[in-house]
């Protein structure tokens, strides 16, 4: 029921409208759920619109702790 | 209608499960013969040749990467290669419907004259027929093809350890009539992977032991109906499996698995251990098999025979079950 | 950055993580029964083959009612039906999987439709919108349903179509709310349930203070996930340090997208649009305020009043189904009779079955049969 993906922003008109890429291929969306979007900016779409920000230094956080776990466990 | 009256619903010819035992229940009691019963991609006749005959009724009739005539041409001769037989003439008989334009059709034609040179066939018989307005959706084509029999393909000797082949990444033909047909405003760099498989010929006298061209249904059809047929389970890597980005990224998107997408061009192939590595290179020799590569193999230990199993990318273990109907989109 | 984060599909990670629960359970003295309530998290679960690995690791997943397909009652789709095959020139716009929820009627997706009407799938709200722009002379229903991550996007659409004064669109809305489910499967008491998964993206638009009532008033630990197999598996992980520490809470492991006070701008278009409603949950029942519809303002968008439609949401499950037991985490899929006999994809009894993030349609298709001795 979640079924989302984090993409990046291609173009945003006036009307909230744009597109968005993901792995090259591009999304018309709707970013009416979010203000200040930009293009360039990491956002998750689910149904065609835009529901929330990526949070690049949460996600670099996130990586950096499963990287510690799989050293700590000694893999 | 009648009450109760049984009427065909379109999942009937999705490739899928419920089409496979409609025609075994349905349609081949009929006609019961040791040439169906096989239910094979074409059949061996007692005169050294192979016959095939398929119907295209693709929609939409063009999409990015060809169109019905470059399917109706390769699907056919595909039948043929992997069944073991060296494709050599095919009929042409076309459906159109009224109001058609003229340079679609040439277009369609010019397609089919391409693909025919490209397969080596010659088109040697054919019809024309023209049907009101509405009584069929643009154009219908149907081929049959007859091919000389190199082969016989032998899944009584796959064995464990026996290695999967599969010819190159998955799904573009499907994604790209999806994409095509659908207004789901995606924009992907998809072509469809229409080919011919001819390059695959030589390879059955280097030993392989059976193959099958990967459309309706996909990768896990095919090879979950090969893993009922042989006494064994069969055990497929995901990490192995080719997929291109746009593939990978639009099927995400979509919610789809590009293990069910149809290819029109791509195959996969049981080779002996012990030839596996010589009949790969064979393929990799090819340009539209650059990206072949051994998926998997025969195996005993982790499964039960006739399962199929997914190693996946994080180390589970995965069954892989026949597609029952159409593949829809996912959205939540 | 973030690019394809493969860390989040990594097996040595995966390894990793579940030996490190593997190590957590083992210290506890009694069973662990996570219910992952979302029906992607089900899907995730299964299709890596996690199930069988977590089981081995000391953890049972059970899956709750967060799918759709599988609680909106029939009524609603026959509603739908009854639409798109009795009446001409109308467009049914609809989510895929949705389409397949065999009724009394058949499915959507066996419909035959009346003269000049069509089913059509699509992949947004928007999609609905645009054919009815297209199609000036058609009267196009859009199929809403969804949880609290597709209700901003349908309430956003409704929205536009009344701004643009679309005459032709109006949709006929299943909207369903998670805390309150969650409220009654935890007042039912009927199974013993250590922790929940909360879902990734109904967080996203909620936050996570709607969940702090399971922590705070039954005591029972919970963490936000997200969907690539090692975020579910943090989850897990952060479930099993409240269980062990005796602290539930509402942890949040989906940091990179879920802010904590969730998605206010998503919310305030649904409270501009929507108001509560009891609603049918198709194998929990009535839950009070679990539901939501378009407000009066927006009558003229709302297909049931629009077209008249009557739809009755009692139960119209075919007897012998268990669905209801499945979605409140009573019963596993295997434990139901008809499970794999009456019941399978090809012929789906109940709804569970049918959808895609079903419980019975996941553990048929994906789950790698445990082989005795």
């Amino acid at each position: 029921m979640c079924l989302a993906i984090p993409a990046q922003v291609t173009e945003i008109d006036a009307a909230g409208r744009g597109k968005i890429d993901y792995l090259g291929t591009k999304v018309k969306v709707d970013f009416s759920l979010l203000e200040n979007v930009r293009p360039g900016d990491w956002v998750i779409v689910h149904a065609g619109f835009a529901i929330t920000r990526l949070d690049e230094e949460e996600a670099r956080e996130t990586l950096n702790l499963l990287r510690e776990i799989v050293e700590a466990q000694g893999e | 209608m009648a009450a109760g009256e049984k009427r065909i619903s379109l999942e009937l010819g999705s490739g899928g499960k419920l089409m496979r035992d409609f025609i075994a229940r349905h349609i081949v009691p009929a006609f019961r013969n040791p040439f169906l019963d096989d239910l094979g991609d074409a059949s061996h006749l007692p005169l050294g040749i192979a016959f095939t005959t398929d119907s295209y009724v693709v929609d939409p009739i063009f999409f990015p990467g060809g169109d019905i005539g470059t399917l109706a041409v390769n699907g056919t001769v595909n039948d043929l290669v992997v069944s073991g037989a060296s494709p050599q003439y095919i009929s042409l008989a076309v459906i159109l419907e009224e109001g058609l334009p003229w340079p679609d059709l040439e277009k369609i034609l010019k397609s089919i004259k391409r693909a025919a040179s490209k397969a080596d066939v010659l088109v040697a018989c054919g019809d024309t027929k023209v049907v009101r307005r509405g009584q069929a959706d643009k154009i219908y084509i149907n081929t049959s093809g007859v091919g000389l029999t190199i082969a016989k393909p032998r899944t009584s000797l796959v064995r464990p350890g026996d290695r999967v082949i599969l010819t190159g990444t998955l799904g573009e033909h499907s994604l790209a009539v999806m994409l095509a047909r659908e207004e789901f405003g995606i924009e992907a760099r998809v072509r469809s992977d229409c080919a011919p498989l001819n390059y695959l010929l030589p390879i059955w006298e280097m030993g392989a032991l059976w193959m099958r061209d990967i459309t309706r249904g996909g990768l896990a059809t095919i090879l979950s109906e090969l893993a009922e047929k042989i006494p064994h389970a069969l055990l497929i890597e995901e990490e192995k499996i080719p997929l291109s980005p746009a593939v990978q990224g639009a099927s995400e998107l979509l919610g789809i698995d590009p293990l069910y997408l149809a290819c029109e061009g791509r195959a996969v192939i049981v080779a002996p251990r012990r030839k596996a590595a010589a009949i790969l290179k064979k393929i990799r020799e090819s340009p539209l098999g650059r990206r072949a590569a051994i998926i998997g193999q025969v195996d005993d230990r982790t499964g039960r025979p006739g399962e199929l199993l997914l190693s996946t990318m994080t180390g589970g273990l995965r069954l892989l079950e026949p597609l029952t109907s159409e593949l829809l989109p996912r959205i939540c | 950055m973030p690019g394809p984060m493969k860390e989040l599909r990594d097996g040595s990670v995966t390894r990793a993580l579940l030996g490190r629960i593997k190590g957590k359970t083992s210290r506890l003295d009694r069973p662990v029964r996570i219910m992952e309530v979302c029906g992607t998290h089900t899907m995730t679960i299964h299709r890596y083959g996690l199930k069988i690995q977590l089981e081995e690791a000391g953890v049972d997943m059970v899956s709750g009612p967060g799918c759709p397909v599988c609680i909106t009652p029939n009524e609603v789709h026959e509603a739908c039906l009854d639409l798109v095959t009795q009446r001409e020139n109308f467009i049914l716009a609809s989510f895929g999987d949705m389409t397949r929820v065999p009724t009394r009627k058949g499915s959507l997706q066996t419909a035959v439709p009346a003269r000049s009407s069509l089913i059509r799938i699509v992949y947004s709200p928007e999609e609905a919108l645009a054919l009815a722009l297209a199609h000036p002379d058609k009267e196009v229903v859009f199929f809403g349903a969804g949880f609290e991550t597709t209700i901003p996007a349908i309430a956003v659409t409704v929205r536009r179509a009344a701004r643009e004064g679309v005459a032709n669109f109006s949709t006929l809305t299943a909207m369903w709310l998670i805390p309150p489910a969650l409220r009654a499967i935890l007042l039912a008491g009927e199974t013993v349930i250590s922790g929940f998964l909360y879902p990734g993206h109904v967080s996203a638009i909620i936050g996570l203070e709607p969940y702090r009532f399971i922590a705070e008033e039954f005591g029972v630990a919970g963490a936000v996930a997200g969907f690539e197999p090692n975020d579910i598996l943090l989850g897990i992980s952060a479930v099993l340090d409240q269980i062990t520490e005796g602290r539930p809470g509402v942890k949040l492991e989906y940091g990179r997208v879920v802010n904590p006070c969730g998605n206010p701008l998503a919310r305030a278009v649904m409270e501009e649009m929507l108001e509560p409603r009891d609603a049918f949950w198709r194998g929990l029942g009535r839950i009070p305020r679990s539901g939501l519809a378009l407000k009066e303002a927006y009558r003229a968008y709302d297909a049931r009043a629009k077209h008249g439609l009557r739809v009755d949401e009692g139960s119209g499950d075919l007897p012998g189904c268990r669905c209801g037991e499945v979605l409140r985490g009573l019963i596993s899929p295997p434990q139901c009779p008809l499970f794999g006999k009456r019941c399978g994809p090809d012929s789906p009894f109940g709804p569970c079955m049918v959808s895609f993030e079903g419980a019975c349609f996941i553990h048929h298709k994906y789950n790698r049969r445990k082989r005795s001795g």
